[in-house]
Parts: C-alpha cells; structure tokens; sequence
C-alpha cells in the first residue's frame, strides 16, 4: 500500500470514529456504476463523511469537487485533495473563454462518479438553500447517469463553522432513489424537484 | 463450593469464562433449531429483538475475554473506548449547540482520557472527585465562553449529565479490577465479571419477567414494561446469581446475596433511566435500525452496567471499611 492509501483509510477510519458515517442505502444499492450523488452541504466535513459512508470499492472512483484556489495553495491541501480524493479542481472566478463545468464534464466523460453540494455554499439553515443551475448541465449533458439525492444528518454539530476540531457525534448519510432529468422538464422545476428529493430522505432516514 | 474456592485464579477464572461461554453456545445452538419456525409478525419482531440481544451477549463476553488477556492497562483501554462510544451516542441524543462545542472537545479529549488514566495509575482519591467536584465545576465555565446564554442551565446540565454516567460511571467497572482488597490481590476481574454477569443477569430476568407478566407499569409515559414486581423479580435472581457466585469473589456467600442485590437493582434503574431520557430526546427504538443518527444502542445495553459500578465499587470499599 502507498502512502496516499494508508492516509485514505486514516482518514476514513477517524471520519467513523467521530460521526459512525453510516451510510442507509433507501433507494438504491451501492453499486459500482457512474453515478452523480448530489446533496445537503452544512460543513467542510460533510465529503469526508460521504466518502466514509461509501463501501471501499467505491471510494477511488468517486470524486468530490475542490476550489482550486483554496485547494492547491499550500502543498499538503494540494497533496490530500489530489493524491487522496484525487479531487476535481474547479476556478471560482470566471473567466470569458472556460465553462466552470468543463472539469466536471471531463470527469465523467472518463467514467468517474462525482458527489457535487448543488447549493454551491455551506448553508446554516435547517432547510437546504435553493440549488444552483449546474446540476442541471451535467444532468443535460450525461442523460445516461444517475443522479442520487443524499441526504447528511447532524453534520453541522460535529464542526461548526469556525471551529477545527470535531466532537464526536453520530452523523448519517441516506442515499435516496436515483433521479433523471424528464424530456423537456424546464431547468427551474427540474432544480426544484431534486432539492426536494433530497429535503424528502430527510423523514426516511 | 468450597472446592471451587480452593482453586488458583487461573483455574477459577477459565472455569467461568468455559460456563459463560457454554451457557451462550447452548443458547445459540437452541435458538438456530428453532430459526425456521413460522411466526406472526408480532412473534417476527420479538425474535428479531432476541437475535440482536443473543449477538450482543456474544460481543460482550468475547470483549470481557480480551480484557481479561490483556490485563488490568488492556482492560481500562476498552472500557474507555466503550465509554467514548457511550459518550458519543449520549450526546447525539442530546441536541447540543453552537455554543456547547468547546465544552463537549472537553468532556471528549480531556476528560474521557484523563479519567481512564486516573484509573490506570490507581489514584483513587482523585479518582472519586475529579469528575464530581472539577470537571462539575470547569464545565459551565467553559459552556458560559461560548457566549450563548440560551437555555443555559439545561445544556449544561445535560452534559454533565452524560459525563457522569458515561465517564464516571463507567470508569467504575476497570478500577474494581485494580482495586487492592484484603487476601484478594490480583483478582479484581472477578470482581468486574461478577458485576456484569449480576447486572446482565437482572435486566435479562427483568426482561423477560415483564413480558411475561404484564403488570400494570410504574410510569406509562416513560416505560410501558417497568412494574415493581418485574424489577424485583430482576433483582432477586441478581441476587441469587450474586449468591451462586461468590466462591470467586471476597464476600461471604450472604454479603454477596446483597451485593448482587445492591448491583442488580440498581443497574436495572439505570435502564429505566435511559428510557426516560430515549422518550425525551424522542427517540422511538433506537434497536439500530429505525434510529435517525444511526446509533447502534451501545449506551441502553451499557447503562445498567454505568448505574451498577459506581454503587458496587463504594459498597464493596465500604464493605471492607476502607
């Protein structure tokens, strides 16, 4: 095993530790398919749960999504998200000639699953915020993939915003049934169906 | 009995863990012939109930069998880490918030571990008021810097709450093992195996009895199977189990009647307790299963055995008036 590994299954390891990250399977089974998994985001620990609630097989191939600025500034933030989340790096600012999407795009064009936070930014409410248009691009784009709604429990008690270190309190992560995008369903009512997907496992979990 | 008493540790000690895990394979054996037979959903929902309880004993007695092979420093360590376990399904119950971060990193990280080391380098006069009297006192200090004055009282109440019975309770169970009594040195495992078997033994009975006899309840709101007559009944097999047992223990066979009495009584109390407190946080069953945090119910299996220790290790101090 390589160092990256080693420090994978650390981190995994701690992440159960903490929250248990259990993972309830409602509607679908952990499968090795490509597959988008969207969800609730309250905290910086809420991908590390995912991860940890994800069976092992399916961890390498499973992506989150990093702020490139944030993300490469020092060598060890470079080194965790790349060497052991093999993350995918987006710019926050937007330039004319690129698509914010494109390394998404990329990603799943080489048959990697994604776990994106559709509201863009951590929220502080009970309820998710409105979620932004971007999972309705890659739902465009990639038809053939399913999208599945998360729902993450508890999270923002282990690590308020500002805090650094994590209380242990159990967390869990609820995988819903997949969803698709509906032919011809407008970007709004789609958008506004998949957040409620995920506010519905909030009850089943 | 006396033979019995006349054995070496060693002797003594393989001798119950072959009937502990005789009594367990016997069980097992029975209820896989029975596995395949038809049963109302009702039936279905009591046997699945069983099974989890079967797996739970097996768990636990292979636990006690790693402390006792891995010593007095081995068996502290697991019991802390159970204790931290406990700890953290306590305080996912209790909704903490913003404001209490600091102090749970403290009841956590500080705490939970200085505890334990308390036990291991057998401190015992810090042991008894290190939690009591200045962690009682350092928590609300700490709750109050987190500048939320929002139900103030009752958030640090319930913390001190779970590190009461989670950390000091449970920190009870590894320092009988290094308490050293009377012409019984070394042999303080006895004492904890005494102690779990004379608890497990009350809540079991206790259990069953209730079903069985469907008395009226003490408090419907907080328990619909808790009766005077079920807890009695729980108690006094403890005690007889407590009785049957005492060839391996300090006491005479009388004194350790009631010590099984005493611990069997008040581990069952300590259930009935975490009922009340399931009701509160509105928890329906946390079984595993239907919880929302997926808690794995470590701390109702574990708070008869939190509400036992402390009150058998002073009785038995006291017993030996010292």
């Amino acid at each position: 095993m390589k160092l990256p590994e080693v420090a994978g299954q650390f981190l995994a390891f701690l992440a159960r530790l903490i929250t248990g990250a259990q993972g309830h399977w409602h509607g679908c089974p952990p499968k090795a398919e490509q597959r988008i998994y969207f969800a609730n985001h309250q905290s910086h620990f809420d991908w590390v749960l995912i991860w940890a609630a994800l069976p092992h097989e399916l961890r390498a191939v499973t992506r989150p999504i990093a702020a490139r600025d944030y993300w490469t500034k020092t060598p060890l933030r470079h080194w965790i998200t790349r060497e052991i989340f093999n993350a995918v790096y987006v710019s926050r600012q937007r330039s004319e000639d690129e698509d914010p999407l494109e390394p998404l795009m990329d990603a799943l064009r080489s048959g990697d699953s994604l776990v994106i936070f559709p509201e863009g930014t951590r929220g502080h409410q009970p309820e998710p915020a409105e979620f932004k248009s971007g999972l309705y691009h890659l739902a465009e784009a990639f038809p053939g993939v399913p999208l599945i709604p998360c729902w993450i429990a508890n999270v923002q008690r282990v690590m308020p915003k500002g805090e650094v270190v994590p209380v242990p309190i159990l967390c869990s992560v609820t995988f819903g049934a997949p969803l698709a995008l509906e032919p011809g369903e407008d970007k709004r009512a789609f958008l506004t169906r998949a957040r409620a997907a995920v506010v519905a496992l909030r009850e089943v979990s | 009995m006396g033979r019995l008493r006349n054995l070496d540790v060693t002797q003594q000690v393989a001798l119950l863990f072959v009937v502990l895990f005789g009594l367990l394979m016997l069980v097992t054996i029975v209820s896989i012939s029975r596995s395949l037979r038809d049963r109302t959903p009702a039936q279905q929902e009591l046997w699945e109930r069983y099974q989890r309880d079967l797996r739970a004993a097996w768990m636990a007695a292979v636990l006690f069998w790693i402390a006792w092979i891995s010593g007095a420093i081995g068996s502290t360590l697991l019991f802390a880490i159970v204790s931290f376990v406990a700890l953290r399904e306590f305080v996912t119950l209790t909704h903490t918030v913003r404001g209490d971060h600091r102090t749970l990193l403290l009841a956590f990280f500080a705490v939970l571990p200085l505890q334990y080391l308390i036990v291991a380098t057998e401190f015992f006069d810090l042991f008894t008021v290190f939690i009591p009297v200045y962690v009682f006192l350092a928590i609300p200090v700490l709750s109050a810097f987190g500048n939320d004055p929002q139900r103030f009282l009752e958030r640090t109440a319930k913390i001190q709450w779970g590190v009461m019975v989670c950390v000091y309770g449970m920190s009870h169970a590894p320092a009988l093992l290094l308490l050293d009594l009377p012409r019984y040195e070394g042999r303080g495992a006895f004492l904890v195996l005494y102690l779990v078997l004379v608890v497990a033994t009350a809540q079991i009975v206790q259990d069953v009895a209730s079903r069985r006899l469907r008395r009226r309840p003490v408090a419907r709101a907080i328990s619909r199977s808790f009766s005077w007559r079920a807890w009695a009944i729980g108690a006094a097999s403890a005690a007889i189990v407590g009785a049957l047992l005492y060839w391996a223990t300090p006491f005479k066979p009388i004194p350790a009647l009631v010590m099984g009495l005493i611990a069997g009584g008040s581990g069952t109390f300590g259930e009935f307790v975490m009922q009340a407190l399931k009701r509160d946080a509105g928890v329906r069953s946390w079984g595993g299963r239907t919880s929302v945090t997926g808690a794995v119910g470590l701390l109702d299996r574990v708070a008869g055995l939190c509400f036992a220790a402390p009150v058998f290790f002073h009785s038995v101090r006291w017993y030996f008036g010292f």
